[in-house]
């Protein structure tokens, strides 16, 4: 089956070598698009599918023609290990093993309906 | 002014905060040229089409994604109304994800490029799953099968990938 994958890191996507990608130099978060910015979406999409039909080569990588902002200051800060080093370098959060809800309604909607049909486990 | 720097190079910078935090170097999966490619057999405005992200959406009622190599997934009904979305994810900041989940998973946008007359159809299902997995034996063994079968199943033309 033909797929076409969206990417924000263009050397994970490299590495991973899908059949056909689209990058887009936007920070991670945004892989298609920028928030509630639909004129600019469905440009983003347009190009990607008009590079998509144009890809001849297997795991070929087209750089989109869209900018995050009017600079690449973003690039500055992403993944950079501060200066005072140890556990403040990484800012992910910590990693727990009980479904994290965005909101409390959510979490409580699944407790008064704990059937998920649509949630598939595979372990 | 234009972007005139090149690409953020994560796996770089993993290796850099890694280093800085005394974890041995993360292994990447590399996969082999080339990868396999299968020609689009009809017009985009033809095609269903089927969308998988890895941004940890979830629709509010599913139960949420786990931050500890959680290999489900979340079936989403393409019909599902934006506002219903949610994001949950350990390691990307989640604040336009939650203002705008287009922005990592296009369902308006795919939506749109249907009534437009761009794309055929969007199939009846979306998938979503939480990447951040560490190990990539369950990826490869488990999760990534499993969708496989479901895009194929739903008999889709083109299947869109949405990574975080």
């Amino acid at each position: 089956m033909p797929t076409l994958s969206f990417s924000s890191a263009w050397s994970i996507t490299a590495a991973v070598n899908p059949p056909r990608a689209v990058y887009l130099d936007f920070p991670l978060g945004h892989t298609a698009g920028k928030p509630e910015a639909p004129d600019t979406n469905r440009a983003i999409l347009d190009a990607a599918l008009d590079a998509f039909t144009n890809m001849r080569t297997p795991g070929a990588i087209v750089r989109l023609p869209f900018e995050w902002a009017d600079d690449d200051a973003w690039k500055d800060s992403v993944m950079r290990p501060k200066a005072s080093g140890g556990a403040h370098a990484d800012d992910r959060v910590e990693r727990w093993s009980t479904p994290q809800y965005q909101t409390d309604e959510d979490r409580q909607r699944v407790a008064a309906a704990p059937d998920c049909p649509t949630c598939v486990f595979l372990e | 002014m234009p972007s005139t720097r090149p690409p953020v190079d994560y796996i770089e910078r993993t290796r850099a905060q890694y280093d800085a935090l005394g974890y041995p170097p993360y292994q990447w999966v590399q996969e082999p040229a080339p990868p396999p490619f299968v020609p689009l057999e009809k017009p985009l405005s033809e095609c269903s089409v089927g969308l998988i992200g890895s941004g940890g959406i979830y629709v509010s009622g599913q139960i949420a994604f786990h931050y500890k190599d959680d290999v489900s997934y979340r079936i989403v009904d393409t019909s599902t109304p934006t506002r219903e979305l949610r994001a949950t994810h350990f390691a990307y900041d989640l604040t336009d994800a939650r203002r705008d989940p287009n922005v990592v998973f296009p369902l308006d946008t795919l939506r749109d490029a249907v009534a437009r007359g761009r794309l055929g159809e969007l199939s009846r299902r979306a998938y979503a799953f939480m990447g951040g997995i560490y190990s990539s034996r369950k990826v490869r063994n488990l999760l990534a099968p499993a969708l496989a079968d479901r895009v194929q199943e739903d008999e889709v033309d083109l299947a869109i990938l949405v990574p975080v």
